[in-house]
């Protein structure tokens, strides 16, 4: 049913290293031990979804990402965290290529998914973005019935029989637990839905089309404690068929959430590893300080 | 006298000011919508919606008129949407801040507010009088170039109204552009345009100085286009200036009329507008 499980194990011993971000080179050997040893820490990944290399987004002139370079790992959580202007929303809306609808945003680096290079001019922008979906800060029901939101964005790739096309909406509402509380009112408006509800509308919108990653802006911080936590249950459920990537400003939630977390200030990627590292034992001054509150 | 003291009263003076101006344009309003009630109430009877006009002297009624009115308004509105909606379209979706997008914008604005007259006579000097005759297309397009302003907009301002982040949410599902517009955009903003039209219909109903130039009028039934029509405006410019007191009734029954069906556009209007907004 679902497009996982198809890549089997490929599980490779000494697989590639997701980045870590270095600057300035490495004088102390005990700098550079405690480094070694989060490599092997981090050599748990066995498969990069994306791969960021040398990555830089640009504003105009002003640049707001400062060359970025990570790898995030197939199937499962990457949380993005970092004060407010860190450009961790900027870094997500370059990976489905968001910022294509502004003019003077532009890019330098390469994004590889799996074997293309998603920023190439060449890349067939809403191709791409069947494969990578996106789910908003606040909830963003089209202003037409629940089973139409889900079905959109099928209706554009896909000719699907009525049979299948409804097989598919109930196959995107159960993915996301709406299809409980919606399976009655099929045909009402999206926007009669409560808020927790919407987004969750929108994470069913964003499934049935099947991508292979999903991105989340900041998904709960429109929402309610109650709402978030269904949201929260939901990522888990849905990392055995996608690779997600979420930006959060709620460290909580990106050490509930995620396996990997990046913490980012000032447009830099500050530190990228496993979250229970990252939270317990992080490698950067900065980034101490911030998940302990001292600053943000 | 403390500024706290200084600032209730300036706020007092100011709430009393905007209350009596309010009272005023009402009691204005009032006072047309009773003067023409009690004029043209008493002569608004059958004959009106079933018998011509009549020459002086006689009975008779507005049918050809009425039948002018709408038909003229129907082309006119059909004429001016889809070029308003699509410009309208244009500005808010892809134009941008352009300089090219401003000085339609800013030319918009003028047409807006531009005399009718003006436009009477420019479809005067375009059409009529190259054809040698007035005629009601004359009109219906003479009343399109006044509804193209009033559509573009409002339909500019309706989808300016629409979330950026329905728009982004479409195009994240791989959406092209044209289908946000089309399915997504369109659809949030539906009702609003719905009411720019509306409100355009309402404007052009009861102009009278374009029609003079273009339609002008015609005593007889008539349903082609391409001579002069009867229509209720010039209807009421030419009745209520005559001697005839027969005449001067009809005028006041068709004044009614327009007004109410003005009203009534208004109305519908709003209601579409208030209907959709509080979903």
């Amino acid at each position: 049913m679902t497009t996982a499980s198809t890549m089997t194990e490929e599980t490779q011993p000494n697989s590639r290293v997701i980045g870590l971000k270095m600057s300035g080179a490495l004088k102390e050997s005990g700098e550079r031990e405690a480094l070694l040893e989060k490599i092997d820490s981090v050599r748990q990944i066995d498969k990069a979804k994306l791969k960021i290399n040398d990555l830089s987004f640009y504003y105009g002139k002003f640049k707001a990402l400062h060359n970025v370079t990570m790898q995030i790992p197939d199937k499962q959580v990457t949380a993005f965290i970092g004060p407010s202007g860190c450009g961790k929303s900027t870094l997500l809306r370059i990976f489905n290529r968001m910022y294509d609808l502004y003019p003077g945003q532009t890019t330098s680096g390469e994004i590889m998914l799996d074997d293309q290079n998603i920023l190439s001019p060449s890349v067939d922008v809403n191709m791409l973005r069947a494969k990578v979906g996106m789910v908003f800060q606040k909830p963003t029901p089209f202003p037409m019935s629940i089973y139409d939101n889900v079905a959109f964005g099928v209706r554009l790739y896909e000719s699907l029989s009525k049979a299948d096309l409804d097989e598919r909406v109930e196959w995107a509402l159960q993915r996301a637990a709406l299809w409980t509380e919606v399976k009655d009112k099929l045909n009402q408006s999206g926007a009669a839905l409560s808020g927790g509800q919407q987004q969750r509308l929108c994470i069913a919108r964003g499934i049935a089309v099947k991508p292979e990653v999903l991105l989340l802006d900041e998904p709960t911080s429109a929402l309610d404690p109650i709402s978030t936590t269904k949201i929260e249950e939901l990522v888990h459920e849905l990392k055995s068929d996608f690779t997600i990537a979420i930006v959060t400003h709620n460290m909580q939630q990106a050490a509930r959430v995620s396996d990997f977390t990046a913490f980012m200030y000032l447009g830099k990627l500050v530190e990228y590893d496993q979250t229970d590292v990252i939270f317990t034992n992080p490698g950067r001054k900065e980034t101490e300080d911030y998940i302990t509150g001292r600053f943000g | 006298m403390s500024k706290y003291q200084t600032r209730k009263l300036i706020n007092y003076f100011n709430l009393v000011a905007s209350l009596v101006v309010t009272a005023l344009g009402l009691f204005m309003l009032a006072w047309i919508l009773s003067v023409l009630f009690s004029k043209g109430f008493q002569y608004i009877n059958w004959a009106v919606f079933t018998q011509m006009t009549p020459p002086p002297g006689s009975a008779g009624g507005l049918l050809n008129a009425i039948f002018g009115t709408l038909v003229i308004t129907f082309f006119a509105v059909l004429i001016g949407t889809p070029i308003g909606i699509m410009a309208g379209t244009y500005l808010s979706e892809f134009g941008g801040n352009s300089r090219f997008s401003s000085t339609v914008r800013f030319i918009n604005d003028v047409l807006l507010s531009a005399p009718s007259i003006v436009v009477g006579v420019f479809v005067y000097t375009l059409i009529v009088e190259p054809q040698g005759h007035f005629s009601g297309w004359a009109g219906a397009i003479a009343l399109a170039i006044l509804v193209i302003p009033v559509v573009v907009r409002t339909t500019e301002d309706m989808l300016k109204l629409v979330p950026v982040q329905l728009r982004e949410a479409a195009a994240a599902l791989g959406a092209p552009r044209y289908t946000v517009t089309l399915s997504i955009v369109y659809k949030a903003a539906l009702s609003g345009m719905i009411t720019g039209v509306l409100l355009a219909t309402a404007r052009i109903m009861g102009e009278t100085a374009p029609l003079l130039f273009t339609a002008l009028n015609n005593q007889f039934w008539s349903s082609n286009m391409n001579e002069p029509i009867a229509n209720m405006p010039v209807v009421i410019y030419q009745y209520a200036l005559s001697p005839y007191e027969d005449w001067q009734n009809l005028a006041w029954a068709a004044a009614l009329l327009i007004t109410l069906s003005v009203l009534t556009m208004n109305i519908i209007a709003r209601y579409t507008l208030k209907g959709s907004s509080s979903r």
